[in-house]
């Protein structure tokens, strides 16, 4: 990591300082090599993302991280697309770390940002079609022929005029030599016929049956498992502890301390989790003991009164707000939030004297690596990153502390150890979603359109936590997103931000800015709508003429949720609309309130423009799963801060939507032949929005924090 | 104390700690790491397995109430995907992430093997105790259904889904290096 010079682009995430990484990267190496490569290990196997066995199986390696968003299935649809192979011959392997395998935007090898597809698009297909060249060239010159007499065709090579062919398979030695063309072809997207068609995932099958491999089911031959008392309150540290109790427990085989607690090292899982419950420590609880959630949303209040750092001017917003017909202000907020992945978190490492293997489920394998070897003082390339099935990310496996707790385990036990946490280590030491205020006016003229928006958000940064020293000048993207790109035809905008530091660890998850400030926006929006006494769509979309790829998703949303017509009864309608990570997502919520204000959302309808579609099914599946998410966030999920500690622990406290509360849910996707986006995130943020919208229509209360609860509309 | 049971059909001991609970024994001591770890409270479901028939969390199962019991986990279900619910998931491609999946489709075997036709509101009270953070109800709900039908010989593809898809999913090797795979 420390090679890597960062920078910060408009989205929070990172730009590349190495030239090489922003070049197109073809891999390719035959036959089968089952070693496991690092940089400059192998330099004539690197570049690696398709293999060919004499077998004919042809295995696609995936660079990113499959946590449930179908990369899998969709990267290798981009390569059998050029390839032009049977997809039953199709195998997947994840990749090792390795710089072949660096995002282009991140820097780095790793999965976020909805970023797979959008940066895999030009690679994987060239993986495809220069293997395919490579394998054509290699039966031409076994038949004696020119490569332009034969064509590839269903995981074989023909020649054209004799119709001779020779499998994929009988040739791939032989084309493994050749120098690999430079110049690929690319198809025409009239010409696909993998890219766009609905295609079952290819994890499914081994995830019905429990032979998938997650992190937490690595295993290795006299493996230990271990688990680590933390500190309850963010920067606290061991004052001094007394293993006897837990060393005494059969089973147990040690106590020691690491960088984040004392770890419990024992013969199973359990007998740790039993080791850990009879440990006895004294905790420095540290300079944050008197934190807590009142006391950070009061700060971010206070500095929400001074101007912050300008994250978007255009025109005279000031002027434009004094002189407006009629002005509308308000002030937000939204919570800290756990990711809650199902998995939680773990690693296996092995540290020897001059290697370290870790079995993890890293969303960033470049961190872990390079955690990993300083751990174990070898070298990057002798740090050997095995990438399993992720159990869930939404963004918290993008931090790699999973990784250091289990190197420095094994480091000190000399032998492989898995480290598991407990679910209440895992919702209580997460890296969260940003708490934050934020402080909205806006002018109306005469005929109800917006002359004026300005904002200003207070919160702490995640790029200042992600990597410390990078957030220059208090600005980070990642805080304002979701606000600052408000689409919306208003010709003064100022949006600011004051950057609050404070002590809860903050971290990306799914949508990252956008799950709060779309919120925000999208609901204050409608608080204009409501000012001009217009209609909520015909509001948004009078104001989006400029913005085709907005009006096209709102429209369909709206046209698919019969917007113009009237609900059932009892049943009220909101809507939302929000550019993320370059996706345009709409949603439309029917909400019913009852007398007791218990909130039930009925039915969701989500239109969509992700560019040029490669699996309309996991787009459904990924905007599905999102809108759950969202909902989640919406009515329920909540992380508090009291005495510098998170106040939730287990699912009975920070409890995700259940299949009784979950709304029919219907997805539109607008077709595009822009290049295609990722759909991991996009979908989340205008949940929070279409469903509080919903409620404003159903009891004309406004929801301006979240979670909404029954008890706040009273 | 060595606890007798039988396990995915086969007589099985266990001599462990009897206050263990079953999810520990079966992922740590037994090496079966289908049966996942989510809350070890019993308010998630990923743990679920078969007690005699009953989805059971095996979190909170202690290896001392086994004795003379007949435990199915996510491995013995079927030796080949071919049980309806796993077959159901295949053709309506439920999983996202997965790690939630095996303890639903315990779930829902044992609710199928006692109510063979649910309705929406039996399928809800069956599977809420089992969380999906990727969100993947209403894909479980169909699932269910069509696994109803599969149960009972029906052929024909449920309604909604996307089986007309012109590539196949083959059958997949992950290779991940779990067990000591080099």
């Amino acid at each position: 990591m420390s090679a890597v010079t960062t920078s910060i682009d408009r989205r929070g995430f990172l730009k590349t300082g190495l030239a090489g990484a922003t070049g197109l990267i073809v891999g390719f190496y035959l036959p089968v090599r089952r070693e496991v490569f690092a940089d400059g290990a192998e330099p004539s196997v690197l570049n690696a993302f398709i293999n060919v066995s004499p077998d004919d199986k042809i295995t696609i390696l995936i660079s990113k991280s499959e946590m449930g968003q179908g990369v899998v299935t969709s990267l290798s649809m981009l390569a059998a697309e050029e390839l032009e192979c049977d997809w039953k011959q199709i195998r997947t392997e994840f990749a090792p770390a390795a710089k072949v395998y660096f995002d282009p935007v991140f820097g780095m090898q790793g999965t976020g940002g909805s970023q797979s597809i959008h940066s895999g698009w030009v690679p994987m297909r060239t993986a495809g079609a220069t293997a395919r060249e490579m394998l054509i060239a290699a039966a031409a010159q076994k038949w004696g022929v020119d490569a332009s007499e034969c064509h590839a065709e269903n995981g074989g090579v023909v020649h054209t005029a004799t119709k001779r062919r020779l499998s994929y398979g009988s040739v791939a030695e032989a084309a493994g030599k050749l120098t690999p063309p430079t110049n690929v072809k690319l198809k025409d997207p009239s010409e696909f016929k993998v890219i766009g068609k609905p295609t079952k995932r290819l994890d499914t099958p081994d995830k019905v049956c429990g032979k998938a491999t997650f992190g937490i089911d690595a295993r290795r031959p006299g493996m230990l498992h271990a688990a680590v008392l933390r500190c309850p309150t963010f920067g606290g540290k061991v004052a001094s502890f007394d293993a006897s109790r837990a060393k005494a427990i059969p089973g147990v085989k040690d106590v020691i301390q690491i960088s984040s607690g004392v770890a419990i090292v024992a013969d199973n899982t359990w007998t740790a989790f039993q080791g850990r419950k009879a440990l006895e420590v004294t905790w420095d609880e540290g300079p944050n003991v008197g934190a807590s959630s009142e006391s950070i949303f009061k700060t971010f209040e206070e500095r929400a009164q001074k101007p912050g750092v300008v994250s978007r001017k255009e025109g005279d917003a000031a002027s434009a707000l004094a002189s407006a017909v009629q002005k509308v202000e308000a002030v937000y907020r939204a919570p800290y939030q756990a990711h809650a992945t199902m998995e939680p978190m773990n690693c296996l490492a092995d540290v020897q004297a001059d290697r370290v293997d870790i079995w993890a489920p890293t969303q960033f394998q470049t961190p872990s690596q390079g955690i990993a070897a300083n751990i174990a003082g070898v070298k990057p390339e002798q740090s050997f990153v095995h990438t399993t099935y992720l159990g869930g990310g939404f963004g918290r496996r993008g931090w790699s502390d999973f990784v250091t707790d289990a190197c420095e385990v094994s480091k000190a036990m000399k032998a492989p150890v898995q480290v598991t946490w407990s679910r209440e280590d895992d919702t209580q030491h997460d890296y969260y979603r940003p708490a934050s205020y934020i402080k909205m006016a806006a002018g109306l003229d005469a005929s109800g359109k917006p002359s004026a928006f300005t904002a200003r958000v207070a919160c702490d940064s995640i790029m200042s936590w992600f990597f410390p020293g990078s957030v220059k000048n208090g600005m980070d993207s990642s805080s304002v997103e979701g606000v600052s790109d408000i689409a919306y035809d208003i010709p003064n905008i100022l949006v600011d931000y004051q950057l609050v530091p404070g002590p809860v660890p903050m971290g990306f998850w799914r949508s990252v800015g956008a799950s709060q400030n779309g919120f925000f926006s999208e609901c204050f929006v409608d608080e204009l709508s409501a000012a001009a006494k217009k209609d909520p769509y015909e509001y948004r979309k009078a104001l989006l003429g400029k913005k085709p790829r907005h009006l096209g998703v709102l429209n369909l949303a709206a046209e698919k949720a019969g917007w113009t017509k009237p609900p059932p009864k009892g049943i009220y309608r909101g809507i939302a609309v929000l550019e993320a990570f370059a996706t345009y997502v709409a949603e439309v919520a029917e909400v019913s309130v009852d007398k007791d204000n218990n909130i039930k959302v009925h039915r969701m309808v989500c239109a969509l423009d992700c560019g040029r579609v490669i699996n309309p099914n996991i787009i459904e599946q990924q905007a599905m799963g999102a809108m759950v998410f969202g909902l989640t966030q919406t009515l329920k999920g909540e992380i508090t801060i009291n005495k510098g500690r998170v106040v939730q622990a287990n699912f009975d406290t920070y409890e995700p939507l259940r299949m009784n509360e979950c709304p029919k849910m219907e997805v539109y996707i607008v077709p595009s032949t822009e290049t295609p986006t990722g759909m991991g995130e996009p979908a989340v943020p205008p949940v929070a929005p279409a469903v509080c919208n919903a409620i404003f229509a159903a009891t004309g209360k406004r929801v301006r924090k979240l979670p909404v609860r029954p008890e706040d509309l009273a | 104390m060595a606890i007798h049971f039988t396990l995915n059909g086969k007589p099985t001991t266990l001599d462990v700690n009897p206050n263990m609970p079953l999810l520990w024994a079966l992922r740590d001591t037994l090496n079966m790491t289908g049966t996942k770890f989510g809350c070890g409270m019993a308010l998630c479901g990923a743990c679920t397995v078969h007690i005699n028939g009953e989805a059971t969390r095996s979190c909170i199962t202690l290896v001392s109430s086994l004795a003379g019991k007949k435990v199915t986990t996510i491995e013995g279900l079927s030796p080949d995907r071919s049980h309806p619910v796993q077959k159901a998931w295949i053709e309506i491609d439920v999983p996202q992430c997965g790690y939630c999946q095996s303890g639903q489709i315990m779930s829902a075997a044992a609710l199928l093997a006692k109510t063979p036709h649910p309705t929406d509101a039996q399928i809800e009270d069956a599977m809420s105790g089992n969380v999906c953070r990727c969100g993947t109800y209403n894909q479980i709900r169909q699932a269910i259904h069509r696994a109803a039908q599969l149960q009972t010989g029906g052929s024909k593809s449920a309604n909604g889904t996307k089986d007309a898809a012109p590539v196949e999913s083959a059958e997949q090797t992950v290779d991940v290096l779990a067990g000591g795979a080099e």
